[in-house]
């Protein structure tokens, strides 16, 4: 219990130290359009892949569930629109990318921090923790929602692939059941969800890199753990931000 | 000139650094030698402020460094380069952007500006032609001279270097010893240079201080070390048979 209250107080006293005044706009601009582009486009494939056939999955799994001829086809559709887009998008994504983004987050900083690495940014006079926590906060909080946005419609078209080429539904039922009922909060919601979740995904595996001690078997402690704690902190938020917007 | 006063450091309970007290001179090599273990590291890293001491002080030119703000800190750090054990360059860089890093950070150079002070550095140390690597493709002699050239890019008046021939061959080893000699003498810098290799001691030793078990334990130069009657610094310098036999001779 004190040593999760003091990972929690030290984890709040790095980031006041990563949000202090950057040393230098250019170098920072720079390093956050080179995260954009590693934690960003680094991950469109993996996401593509796992939206598309998670969409056909969840569609194939609704059409077999729905026995009674009372329950029209087309609530097949919108039930992979809905899963999607305040679920399985924002949530089980995010929680992919906290094991994808993460684990590298934590160990490229860890080993910066045991091959002295930071220690040179700290003697140039350099905010180590600004300079390298800040950027790739900045960078999440603008990619990962574009990355959610897209897992949204690819897991919407892997639905729509399996009404195309299956006999269990038409393409016209499935189209209609994604846009009936369509509320565009839903939407803002699971956005709204993504900010804090990529906030957790850079800053927590963030901290435990900054703090590795030790060696290599170290570095990989310390991703595992941020991985964990990403994950666990993503579930509780979740749940909170659920029960504050839409209940 | 960096003065060190009555500093004291300890980790819990196990204290490093024993009310230590040393003037370090401009211009000279001024060597910290020990054992593993005897406090050279963590006294460095006290006299930079990446420890901080439990009391005592440190002055840097008559500027007291222990009693500083982040902000007035940031300034003296700019004037320091450090060489590090393991070079400590960053992966993710080329060698040019490397050295250029400090540069980018402090100064409002333009691009060509920059350019020339990264060449005229790594060719002070002596690299030509490699701007474009990443510090994994070269080696580790290479890698500690672009660590030079990155910590002199700023013109520092301070110069640490930490174990600075630790993992070469000795005459790669003494090319690096002696480039950091050079250096010192060239720009009048305040060196100070953590070892236990004692090639380096007999190479640029001129201010030496022997550390043990976190004491100031002696104080000389390269002449008068070897000369030592002390039986723990004796221990020390004549470790290996070969120096046993060159100091009965």
């Amino acid at each position: 219990m004190i040593s999760a209250l003091h990972n929690i107080g030290s984890y709040f006293l790095l980031l006041a130290r990563v949000f202090k005044k950057p040393d230098n706009y250019k170098l920072y601009w720079r390093q956050t359009v080179h995260e954009m582009v590693s934690l960003g486009l680094g991950s469109l494939g993996l996401i593509a892949i796992i939206s598309l056939f998670m969409g056909a999955v969840v569609t194939l799994q609704t059409v077999s569930a729905i026995n009674s001829p009372l329950i029209p086809l087309y609530t097949v559709g919108y039930a992979t629109r809905q899963s999607f887009i305040l679920e399985l998008a924002p949530t089980v994504m995010c929680l992919i990318l906290a094991g994808k983004i993460g684990s590298n987050i934590s160990s490229e900083i860890g080993s910066m921090r045991i091959t002295e690495q930071i220690d040179a940014l700290e003697i140039m006079g350099i905010n180590s923790a600004s300079y390298l926590i800040l950027p790739k906060i900045i960078a999440a909080l603008f990619t990962i929602p574009i990355i959610i946005i897209y897992s949204m419609f690819l897991g919407i078209v892997g639905g729509w692939i399996v009404g195309a080429y299956s006999s269990m539904l038409s393409v016209s039922e499935y189209v209609y059941g994604i846009r009936w009922d369509f509320q565009l909060f839903h939407v803002v919601y699971a956005l709204i969800k993504t900010l804090f979740f990529a906030f957790v995904i850079t800053s927590v595996p963030s901290y435990y890199g900054y703090y590795t001690r030790g060696g290599a078997l170290e570095i990989g402690k310390s991703s595992t753990k941020s991985v964990v704690y990403s994950s666990i902190t993503i579930l509780i938020i979740n749940y909170i931000l659920t029960q504050l917007l839409l209940i | 000139m960096i003065e060190v006063k009555n500093i004291r450091k300890s980790f819990g309970d196990n204290e490093i650094l024993k009310d230590i007290s040393i003037t370090f001179k401009r211009g000279e090599i001024n060597l910290v030698i020990g054992a593993s273990g005897s406090g050279k590291s963590v006294l460095t890293k006290c006299i930079v402020g990446l420890h901080e001491v439990d009391s005592g002080t440190i002055f840097y030119d008559g500027r007291e460094f222990t009693s500083m703000n982040f902000k007035d800190r940031k300034d003296i750090r700019s004037e320091i380069g450090m060489l590090f054990q393991g070079g400590a360059l960053f992966d993710s860089l080329t060698v040019e952007e490397n050295v250029r890093f400090p540069l980018e950070m402090y100064t409002k150079q333009s691009k060509e500006e920059m350019l020339d002070r990264v060449n005229f550095c790594l060719k002070r140390v002596n690299l030509e032609n490699v701007n474009h690597l990443y510090p994994a493709e070269i080696s580790g002699g290479m890698q500690k001279r672009v660590g030079i050239a990155r910590a002199i890019a700023l013109n520092p008046k301070y110069l640490f270097c930490d174990e600075p021939n630790s993992g070469l061959d000795p005459k790669t080893g003494i090319v690096i010893d002696n480039l950091i000699y050079d250096l010192t003498k060239e720009f009048d810098i305040t060196t100070i240079c953590v070892t236990h290799d004692m090639n380096s001691v007999m190479e640029t030793g001129e201010n030496i201080v022997f550390l043990h078990q976190g004491q100031k334990w002696w104080e000389g130069d390269k002449k008068s070390i070897l000369k030592t009657d002390d039986d723990v610094l004796c221990d020390f310098v004549y470790s290996s048979r070969i120096m046993k036999k060159f100091k009965n001779l």
